[in-house]
């Protein structure tokens, strides 16, 4: 036990789906639920640290305040992040940070999102200084748009084929069946999979994951203040990696027009999605061969057998086979997305990350139902927002 | 019946000339880094404080390192066709500047017959037109052979 790590004392999330209210209800919801599972009241809390949203005007922006107020004032300094799929994990960052410096004991973190129907998109406006608008207007080049390229470079690499996209759809749907939070309780087959609309080939619907709305909700604190509150063994955030790409980045990204050029300064072995995982490990004096189980951001299916090398599951080009094998099955060497993944949610985005650290906190606590990994102690987390946001947490009991 | 006006999509990013269209990017003074968009101000190389530029045409060939072919009409600011039509994007290294450049492929080219790898070369053509204008942006298109 390192004397960076601080206590998960409770998580709550609101279910996933497409409610059409205010993100701000459902934030609540998932915030009173984290504090009914930590035992606290709200007036326990010290500090609130909040994981914006950019489509849903003002109080999206200064969410922590936004949360604050609908809880009831009273009093607790806030902080707002935004650091786009990664925002969760950097306001949970912010937390910790006020409670390691020891500046509080205990801080409430909270992401919430209402998106639209369809493709994410940009800001409106006429924006022609904004990489993220200006991707849209020149090229259509949307989310799944680089997910395809990603996809197609296995494809080309590794001789994947779109069956094995299938099987991680296949396997994180089986996953999220008994899942109260996810979207999407349902199985799916291969044959399902492959037959759904191509939406960016090689990608088809039922690759790409949804957008949603969601809440999740962490309550953390010293782990002082946990033995104080009498919390026996709690779960406990052994590292947080939030760190940026490495000049110069050589795999394409959102929602750049090209990479950094590699002509005049050399190419770091180490991609900046490896950079993510390495840097949790690295803080965590833990690695793969540590790990029970590990939520990834399955933006896309094939995006999620990048994850398994990224965070050094397997080498590279072996990832279908970890999935072929059931290796990371519930039941296998270590399951991945055993909460059902973004297949099974959709994307909340400032609820995402936190929603990834909710899924193994249960798991190792023994509180994850039927689709509970035997024997869960070590967790990893791991996202990458656009702009270069890397987002990774290991929890441990 | 009179022709609408070609106008760039997008005003410095590239040349308006048909025979020998180019992006133009620009190139840091004192390390060599290349930048598209240009960068202004100080160089991103972060071994590097250079703060002059020089304003350069990248290669007009280079090879495909990914593509897709998108199916579904993306949201606005992108002005879809009506009836939409599928389109495709390719992300292709230019082997002197190693960098990866996004760009449409050019109409009328078989996505089954993009190859990762392949040659393609910058052309010129529409992305979309209003009563007066026909905008215009740079496009990726397999050279002779290219598209084996």
């Amino acid at each position: 036990m390192s004397d960076h790590d601080v206590a998960v004392l409770g998580v709550g999330m609101h279910p996933w789906g497409k409610w059409g209210r205010n993100f701000v209800d459902y934030g609540v919801t998932a915030a009173r639920d984290a504090l009914a599972d930590a035992g606290l009241e709200w007036r326990d809390i010290q500090f609130v640290s909040g994981a914006d949203t950019i489509r849903n005007g003002y109080p999206g922006y200064v969410s922590g305040a936004t949360f604050a107020q609908a809880l009831g004032w009273q009093g607790a300094p806030v902080a707002s992040s935004y650091a786009a799929c990664a925002s969760g994990a950097t306001a949970l960052n912010a937390a910790r940070a006020q409670i390691l410096g020891g500046l509080c004991d205990v801080a409430l973190v909270v992401g919430a999102d209402t998106t639209p129907k369809g493709f994410l998109a940009p800001t409106a406006g006429e924006r022609g200084d904004d990489p993220d608008w200006l991707r849209f207007r020149l090229l259509g080049a949307t989310n799944p748009t680089y997910f395809a390229f990603y996809a197609r470079r296995r494809m080309e690499l590794f001789g994947a084929t779109p069956a094995d996209f299938a099987k991680v759809k296949v396997k994180n749907a089986a996953h999220g069946l008994s899942n109260p939070n996810a979207r999407y309780r349902k199985a799916v087959t291969e044959d399902e999979v492959m037959a759904s609309p191509v939406v960016a080939d090689p990608l088809r619907l039922l690759d790409i994951c949804a957008t949603s709305d969601g809440a999740a909700a962490v309550v953390v604190s010293s782990l002082e203040y946990a033995q104080r509150r009498g919390a026996a063994g709690p779960v406990r955030i052994a590292a947080i990696s939030t760190v940026t790409p490495s000049y110069p980045n050589t795999v394409i990204e959102m929602p750049n027009f090209t990479t950094d050029s590699a002509a005049a300064a050399p190419e770091s072995p180490v991609t900046f999605r490896d950079a993510i995982a390495q840097g949790a490990y690295a803080e965590a004096g833990l690695g793969p061969d540590d790990l029970d189980l590990a939520e990834v951001y399955d933006l896309s299916t094939a995006l999620e057998l990048d994850w398994y090398e990224n965070i050094g599951l397997c080498g590279a080009g072996e990832a279908e086979k970890l999935v072929h094998d059931g290796a990371t099955t519930i039941g296998g060497r270590v399951p991945v997305n055993p909460s059902g993944g973004l297949a099974c949610f959709g994307e909340a985005v400032p609820a995402q990350a936190l929603a990834q650290v909710g899924e193994v906190v249960w798991q190792c606590r023994g509180d994850a139902g039927e689709r509970q990994v035997e024997g869960a102690n070590v967790g990893l987390t791991v996202n990458q927002g656009l702009f270069g946001h890397g987002s990774s947490v290991i929890l441990v009991r | 019946m009179t022709t609408k006006e070609r106008v760039p999509a997008v005003d410095g990013w590239f040349t308006l000339d048909d025979a020998d269209p180019r992006l133009l990017g620009n190139r840091c003074r004192a390390c060599g880094s290349y930048f598209f968009p240009k960068a202004s101000g100080f160089c991103r190389n972060p071994a590097c404080s250079g703060t002059e530029f020089d304003e350069v045409p990248l290669s007009r060939r280079g090879t495909i390192w990914s593509f897709t072919t998108n199916h579904y009409a993306p949201p606005a600011p992108f002005v879809a066709s009506d009836p939409f039509e599928p389109y495709s994007v390719a992300a292709v290294e230019l082997p002197e500047e190693r960098m990866v450049v996004l760009g449409q492929v050019a109409d009328g080219v078989d996505p089954a017959a993009l190859r990762v790898g392949a040659e393609v070369e910058l052309t010129l053509g529409t992305l979309y037109e209003d009563d007066d204008h026909e905008y215009v942006v740079w496009k990726w298109k397999p050279t002779e052979g290219g598209a084996s």
